[in-house]
């Protein structure tokens, strides 16, 4: 992606791979991926389940489950690589640059101690500041996460909240230190539409008035439409197209992109049927040889069904594809 | 009623109540003192739905859509009301032949087609069960349905965990058209699937629709998927239905503050940039609903009367609304 000249991303993956060795050999969920978040920005990172996507957050966070591992490529975050820092250190940086949601907020709070005190640790673990300071914080971060009554909620459990004000403590935890990036998998695909979009503005409004970049993980197009400032699709563990969100949703050059947009009952608009992708996503274990997509393509021709499988540059910078329509500048 | 409406609806659903009990143990309801505790699940529900139609339940997570989904396949018996279903009342038919014939005619399609499947049946003896459990003659039966559902015949043979989840649900969807059903009750039958697959099972199930002559009861939170698929839409808050339109109605012109509020809320595939004002508050507390119109802590236009009074459904146009202050 273009970057801006003079400006540092917060984030900036390069050729990242992740293994994961078994039995049948060694798959790949995440093969050679490369992009960008700046500060201030929300990438938003789809695809179908399977694609990648948590595999890639995870990686970014260095919360790979062994044996899942990073087999090469580089991450760094402003500047500074962090995917080969040792265990200790690389948990000083999750905790301090790096914010987490993921989808079941009980996977992120601990059920056994109070909000309030797991806000004031993770304040306390992390920013110069005093015992009484970090309590006024921890109230002023659910404040602003909208939780009403923040100070006297201080003192309940993860248990005595709604799911939907649950994963708001989650995301004033993943705030609470100040974080450059934050990585939000799937955060609200659990939570009803009304809180969603509670959720959603609440996100866009941290990014937008802290600067913090988000990565944000969903196979929600609706909701990367209103939310992302760029967009990553992801097919089979790789990268099918990348690029500013307005022209990836309405203009997608690639043709699962293409597929997928149209099959979406939103793009249907009154038609009777929707347009439809044949086949499904293949397993890690039997990927066919040349584009992942090929089996599933209607516009496959052999140079796609042959090593070696096309990336970003093959289609102009913006789609892992040959034949990429009208690649975008 | 009149005769002419009772005889082009297949379902007639009249004032829908279940109750669940949810109270703690008797035991620390005595030592505790804590009280019985009932939550109304359904409460008061009243809509048809025609033959040959689509109609959808929508609304948010604990809502009641599943509970009357239950309901009119005969899972579950209402605490009060009455579900007919061509014309007979699942829950009091005498006549057990006509009972038999009824129940036979309905299906359900869950949300989950990994966990709905046994898996140590083969391909086969899944699609064919409903019929040979009644003694029927399945001969080849499996065979035509996988084909009809764009499996190939030769799949028979497979076991369950052979398929991805899309293929799943198909199977799901012979099964439930083996018994030559006339109704077909879908319970989020896409929100375990991916887009690209969804659409293959929503376009699926139109196609049967047209074959078969079905009728669908479609439940699902998903407004994209209900607007595609449905012909008319009822919309539930805590158990309560509050507006009832065709989808062009529904979508084009909501009348409840609810409706309005989840259709504004839900994202839009062309929304770049768009700035919603989040919705107020979320969903109470089932087991102590709000007095009057259940919605009106959250609504932006609740007058004093919502706070007393439950308000009924009304006809507006060609919709029905509950909302005294509905335009
Ligand atoms: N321990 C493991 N052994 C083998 N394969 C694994 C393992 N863990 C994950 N995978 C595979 O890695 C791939 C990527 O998984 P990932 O969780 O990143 O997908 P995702 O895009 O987040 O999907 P979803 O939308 O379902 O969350 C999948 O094909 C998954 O089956
Ligand atoms: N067996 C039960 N015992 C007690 N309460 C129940 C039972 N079944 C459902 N409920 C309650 O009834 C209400 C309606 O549940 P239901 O499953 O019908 O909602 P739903 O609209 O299908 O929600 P979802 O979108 O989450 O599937 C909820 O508050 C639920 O907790
Ligand atoms: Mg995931
Ligand atoms: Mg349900």
């Amino acid at each position: 992606m273009n970057k801006q000249a003079g400006r540092e991303p917060v984030l900036s993956v390069a050729n990242l791979s992740v293994e994961i060795p078994t039995r049948q050999g060694t798959l790949t969920p995440v093969d050679k991926l490369s992009f960008d978040i700046e500060q201030g920005r929300i990438l938003g990172v789809v695809g179908e389940s399977g694609a990648g996507k948590s595999m890639t957050g995870n990686a970014v966070i260095g919360l790979l489950d062994p044996p899942a591992h990073i087999a090469g490529g580089e991450i760094r975050l402003k500047g500074r690589r962090i995917d080969n820092l040792a265990r200790e250190a690389l948990r000083k940086v999750r905790g301090k640059e790096i914010g987490m949601v993921f989808q079941d907020p009980l996977t992120s709070l601990n059920p056994l101690l109070p909000i309030g005190e797991q806000l004031t640790e993770t304040i306390l673990e992390h920013l110069p500041v005093g015992k009484t300071e970090a309590q006024n914080r921890a109230v002023a971060a659910l404040e602003e996460v909208g939780i009403p009554a923040a100070a006297q909620r201080i003192n309940s459990y993860p248990h005595e909240f709604s799911g939907g004000m649950r994963q708001r403590v989650v995301i004033a935890l993943a705030l609470c230190a100040e974080p450059s990036l934050v990585i939000a998998d799937e955060p609200t695909t659990a939570l009803d539409v009304s809180v969603q979009a509670q959720i959603i503005a609440l996100l866009k409004r941290l990014c937008r008035e802290r600067g913090t970049a988000i990565m944000l993980i969903t196979h929600d197009m609706g909701v990367i439409a209103e939310t992302a400032d760029e967009v990553a699709v992801m097919y089979a563990g790789r990268l099918a197209e990348i690029g500013p969100v307005r022209d990836v949703l309405t203009a997608p050059i690639h043709p699962y992109t293409q597929g997928l947009m149209a099959s979406t009952p939103l793009a249907a608009k009154g038609k009777k049927r929707l347009s439809q992708i044949p086949g499904a996503m293949p397993r890690l274990t039997d990927l066919p040889d040349g584009c992942a997509f090929n089996p599933r393509c209607p516009i496959a021709k052999d140079k796609c069904r042959r090593p070696p499988a096309p990336n970003l540059d093959s289609g102009g910078g913006n789609a892992a594809c040959w034949y990429a329509s009208g690649a975008r500048s | 009623m009149s005769k002419n409406k009772t005889e082009e609806a297949l379902v007639t659903v009249q004032h829908l109540t279940r109750d669940f009990d949810v109270s703690p143990p008797w035991l620390n309801r005595v030592i505790e003192g804590k009280k019985k505790a009932i939550l109304q699940a359904v409460s008061d529900v009243s809509f048809d739905v025609k033959k040959n139609s689509i109609y959808a339940l929508v609304g948010e997570s604990g809502s009641g859509k599943s509970t009357i989904g239950k309901i009119v396949v005969g899972l579950l018996s209402p605490t009060s009301g009455v579900v007919r279903v061509d014309g007979v009342d699942l829950a009091r038919e005498a006549d057990k032949t006509r009972l038999e014939q009824t129940r036979a005619g309905i299906q359900m399609i869950f949300q989950d087609p990994f966990a709905s499947l046994n898996p140590r049946w083969k391909v086969k003896d899944i699609i064919e069960e409903p019929v040979t459990a009644r003694g029927g003659d399945a001969h080849g039966l499996a065979e035509k349905l996988l084909e009809q559902v764009g499996l190939s015949a030769a799949d028979v043979s497979k076991f369950p965990h052979e398929f991805s989840g899309g293929q799943r649900q198909r199977i799901c969807i012979a099964r439930a058209l083996a018994a030559e059903p006339k109704l077909i009750v879908c319970d989020e039958p896409t929100s375990a699937l991916d887009v690209s697959v969804q659409a293959q099972v929503l376009n699926l199930m139109s196609d049967l629709r047209e074959r078969f002559g079905l009728t669908y009861l479609f439940i699902s939170h998903d407004l994209t998927i209900v607007q595609h698929m449905a012909d008319t839409i009822g919309v539930l808050y805590l158990g309560r239905l509050i507006e009832e339109a065709p989808r062009d109605e529904l979508f084009g012109n909501p009348h409840h503050p609810y409706t309005q509020m989840l259709l504004e809320a839900a994202p839009k595939l062309d929304g770049f940039g768009r700035e919603v004002e989040p919705p107020k508050g979320e969903i109470p507390d089932p087991i102590n609903p709000p007095s009057g119109c259940a919605y009106h802590p959250r609504c932006p236009i609740a007058v004093e009367r919502c706070k007393n009074e439950r308000p009924g459904m009304e006809q507006k146009n060609k919709s029905r609304v509950a909302c005294f202050l509905a335009e």
